[in-house]
């Protein structure tokens, strides 16, 4: 069911400014990858190359490859809109649309694909609850704004609303940055849960969360200010936290900047 | 001397008292200045408009004919109304979703250097004064909808609305799409701030849903500026409302109130006004101030309610922030 | 169709159900048209559009160019729902729309510059700007605008005499003390009478100025009307500006022991004074178009009268309409060339205007 991503050689440009710079990595199928690393090093750019949502920016372009399956993203005839159907992303701040309800949240995106009938709809639509253990929080205010829910309960709206349209991938771009400590336990537990069906990324600011939820670590880094970012090591996440390759990547994790 | 650290109030210096009072007595007068400009405004023209309507031998309201001069007067808003209420409506049916289009256009379908730049434009063609989109739409426009009336009449000429006998089209339809051209760039303009304030953070979460361009538009862009798009409507009709040379040169007046609005024919209350004042005598142009107290009623309700709902919409922002 | 439940796992749900295609859903690869679809799409229909106008003898390039939008249109639509699927029709279909909106709003106003222009100049000279129109028959050519010139200019010194003092001082009453109940008056009737059309404006200084108070067509009449159409959008730029201004300024102000009043003229007011500048050039430019009140209360006159006070006056504005109703080739050229002298004028101090507030932008501002 779910898939594994190859990363070749891959850079990202903002216009002329270089974000990322020859990363080479995989993520693997059914696991937890988490992205760690300090702020402007590229990490939430390359989450973006991921599905395709990093050319939307004004001058965003990308060069190398990105594999799904053997498949090249960037590859001739491919849409990248199909490609956010299969790689889906769950967002820094919780999203919900304010115009709709939770129920219209969660079937946004089926509802884009054309006429689904209603007891299908509703059916997909407590599944994908569910499986985002919020269902319970809100069936009974299915029809109420989903901009009323805590920010907690918005995150979770978000994943219900993302993995609803079974993408194959989720990408999550420090999910629990907006939330509290209760609030980031839920989703973390969520996570765990997850992945047993979904190729799961996740970019973070917090190592005790990577240390927790992943069972893949990627470090990057960068030489300066304006400088791109690059990959600096990938590993069991185990192995990452307590004896690493490299010494930029102990010197970040024991919280000594070098 | 002391002051309260929460309150921003100056220092009571024994100097400062004198011309504070003075400084606060002429700001506080200007905006009394406006309270009582307005009140002017009112009264005046309900009063020289009762002189008018007391002599009248028609019926205002329903009265087709204006002939003021005419000894009794007769004189009604009958085809001026209509005039004025059809050709705003052809105004914006068909600027509306036009200005609605170009506001998407700029925000969401060019890069955002382009589309400034076609929104810097528009702002200067707001600018251009009413007398020569008049000038232009008699000259220009008016020969160039001959065929397309034409065409209206062949195929839709049985709805006798849309009928056609040739002639120049100085209608009411040709007002009404000069109207329209006239307001695109109010309404264009206002409906791009809102729109280009519509959160990144929806159209993302939409993209990443696998939305094309135009889903992201109407799931996470639409909702968002329905009610700015409504109050700039308004505005835009407010403005159409109350336009007054641009019809003038325009159209062909008659007092007659017809439904086919592609024949020449009708008026509005502006035009009238602009078009009987040299001939009015002191009557006449009572006459003519009763009939343009019923525009200012008209565009003041449709003003209001713009304006109101931009208020209602800044709470709702508000709240949402 | 649904996907069999095997996978439930007696709590949870495992996999939600999706009722598209599923081997549609998950290939990423989609039959796409080229890039230059559109393009070609555009070519044909012009020329199909061309071919019929031709073939049919429609007259008019309004006709040609309704043709083409139609038919780029459906021919958008119709080939992408062949080759991508109709969703992806939908979304061509909107942005062809989207695109032949925004064409169809750039004819009619390309088309209004550039008459105006290439008309404009046939009799715009040296002569044409400092003669007047007194002795020239209407149906002769000849003639000029130095009388409009000097009378529209006149009108508009007085009406932003008289408007931009009580616009500012308003708009400084709203900001710095407004908190009352006055205050939310006197902000609503503002609001009503930036809606007030030209022509009420107009009415209403013909009742009070000229019926009731009994005095003749003026030049200063007309400004009196201007002056009510420019005080709204003078107090509503100011309010702007001044709300810009951080409180921080004013407030280190009165922690120097300087009284409020002279906070407002010596720090106030100088930090935002591009902005407010720019705001009365704009509304300068508004009321310099102006031509419905002048009708009633200016009246227009052929020669020179340089007392704006004393008898009727000309007016730019006003000499195109009298020009354009004298219906005869050249009163239509004179009216042209006025209307490129207007729209110049107007167009020159927006631009002005802009660039000062560009210039001079308060830091805060952005």
């Amino acid at each position: 069911m779910s898939k594994r991503i190859d990363i070749t050689g891959l850079s990202a440009y903002y216009g002329t400014h270089k974000a990322i710079e020859d990363v080479t990595l995989s993520v693997e199928p059914k696991a937890v990858t988490a992205f760690i690393g300090p702020s402007g090093c590229g990490k939430s750019t390359l989450l973006r190359t991921l599905n395709r949502m990093h050319e939307v920016i004004d001058g965003g372009r990308v060069e190398g490859e990105v594999r799904l399956d053997g498949e090249d993203l960037y590859g001739q005839g491919v849409d990248p809109v199909a490609v956010r159907r299969v790689i889906g992303m769950v967002f820094q701040r919780p999203n919900p649309f304010p115009t709709m309800s939770v129920y219209d949240n969660v079937a946004a995106g089926l509802r884009l694909n054309g006429k689904v009938r209603k007891a299908d709809l509703d059916d997909v639509v407590e599944r994908s609850l569910r499986g985002a253990n919020l269902w319970n929080e809100v069936k009974d205010r299915l029809n109420r704004p989903g901009s009323g829910l805590s920010g907690g309960q918005q995150q979770r709206l978000c994943i219900a609303r993302a993995i609803a349209v079974r993408p194959q991938v989720l990408l999550m771009d420090e999910p629990c940055s907006a939330l509290d400590p209760i609030s980031t336990l839920a989703i973390e537990d969520l996570m765990g849960k997850l992945k047993d069906r979904f190729t799961i990324v996740i970019v973070t600011h917090n190592m005790q969360q990577a240390a927790r939820i992943s069972d893949r670590t990627a470090f990057f880094n960068l030489s300066a200010v304006g400088k791109p970012g690059r990959l600096i090591e990938i590993n069991d996440t185990e192995k990452i936290f307590s004896n690493p390759n490299e010494k930029a990547t102990e010197d970040y994790i024991s919280g000594r900047f070098g | 001397m002391h002051t309260e650290l929460h309150d921003i109030s100056p220092p009571a210096g024994s100097t400062g008292r004198r011309g504070d009072r003075v400084f606060l007595g002429l700001s506080r007068g200007a905006g009394l200045t406006i309270l009582v400009l307005m009140g002017g405004i009112a009264a005046f023209l309900a009063w020289r408009a009762s002189l008018a309507l007391a002599q009248n031998e028609g019926n205002f309201l329903t009265t087709f004919e204006w002939n003021a001069n005419a000894s009794p007067p007769v004189f009604g808003i009958a085809v001026l109304a209509f005039g004025t209420l059809v050709s705003s409506l052809i105004a914006m049916i068909l600027a509306v979703p036009i200005a609605v289009a170009i506001a998407l256009f700029t925000t969401h379908y060019v890069p955002r250097r382009i589309g400034s730049l076609i929104g810097y434009v528009i702002d200067l063609l707001a600018a251009v004064p009413s007398i020569v989109y008049g000038l232009w739409g008699a000259l220009l426009l008016v020969p160039h909808l001959v065929g397309v009336y034409e065409w209206l009449d062949s195929w839709l000429g049985w709805t006798v609305v849309l009928s056609y006998d040739g002639g120049a089209p100085r209608s009411l339809m040709t007002v009404g799409i000069l109207l329209a051209i006239m307001i695109l760039p109010i309404v264009t303009n206002v409906s791009r701030e809102v729109f280009r304030q519509a959160p990144d953070t929806h159209q993302e979460a939409a993209l990443a849903l696998g939305a094309t361009r135009w889903e992201v538009v109407r799931t996470a862009v639409l909702p968002f500026g329905r009610s700015g798009v409504i109050s700039a409507s308004m505005l835009g009709l407010g403005r159409a409302l109350g336009e007054t040379m641009a019809v003038a040169t325009v159209l062909s007046p008659s007092a007659i109130l017809s439904a086919r609005i592609l024949e020449p024919g009708g008026g509005t209350f502006a035009q009238n006004i602009a078009s009987a004042f040299k001939e009015a005598g002191e009557f006449g142009r009572d006459a003519l101030i009763a009939s343009g107290l019923v525009l200012f009623v008209i565009t003041l309700l449709v003003n209001g309610a713009a304006r109101l709902i931009i208020a209602r919409r800044k709470e709702y922002s508000g709240a949402n922030a | 169709m649904r996907i069999p439940e095997h996978e439930y796992d007696g709590h949870e749900p495992e996999h939600p159900v999706t009722v598209a295609d599923r081997r549609d859903d998950l290939s990423i690869h989609r039959p796409r048209l080229p890039r230059w679809t559109p393009a070609a799409v555009a070519g044909a229909a012009i020329g199909v559009a061309v071919v019929l106008g031709l073939a049919l003898g429609l007259h008019s390039k309004v006709q040609w160019g309704l043709i083409a939008a139609v038919l780029f249109v459906l021919g958008q639509y119709a080939l992408t729902a062949r080759v991508e699927g109709r969703r992806r029709a939908t979304d061509r279909l909107a942005t062809s729309l989207v695109l032949v909106a925004f064409l169809i709003a750039v004819v009619p106003l390309a088309s209004l510059v550039w008459s105006t222009i290439v008309r404009g100049v046939r009799v715009l000279d040296a002569y044409f700007l400092t003669h007047s129109m007194k002795g020239v028959a209407a149906i002769s050519p000849g003639g000029g605008i130095y009388h409009a010139l000097v009378g529209t200019l006149e009108q508009v010194a007085l009406a932003t005499l008289m408007a931009a003092p009580l616009g500012l001082l308003t708009g400084v009453y709203l900001v710095e003390y407004g908190r009352g109940r006055l205050a939310k008056v006197i902000t609503f009737f503002v609001d009503v009478m930036t809606g007030i059309p030209s022509i009420v404006a107009g009415l209403f200084i013909l009742s009070l100025w000229i019926l009731a108070l009994g005095f003749g067509y003026s030049g200063f009449a007309g400004s009196l009307a201007l002056a009510i159409l420019m005080i709204p959008t003078v107090v509503r730029s100011t309010e702007e500006m001044l709300k810009l201004v951080p409180n921080e300024l004013r407030e280190a102000s009165y922690a120097l022991g300087v009284p409020k009043w002279k906070t407002i003229l010596k720090v106030v007011l100088p930090t935002c004074f591009g902005g407010v500048v720019t705001g009365v050039m704009l509304s300068i430019a508004r009321i310099t178009g102006e031509t419905a009140p002048l009708l009633l209360l200016v009246f227009g006159n052929p020669a020179i009268n340089a007392n704006p006070f004393e008898g009727a006056q000309a007016s730019l504005p006003l000499f195109i309409y009298e020009q354009w109703a004298a219906g005869n080739e050249a009163s239509y050229d004179r009216a042209w060339a006025a209307a490129l002298v207007l729209i110049a004028f107007v167009m020159i101090l927006n631009l002005l205007a802009r660039g000062i507030a560009l210039w001079k932008a308060p830091k805060t501002g952005r």
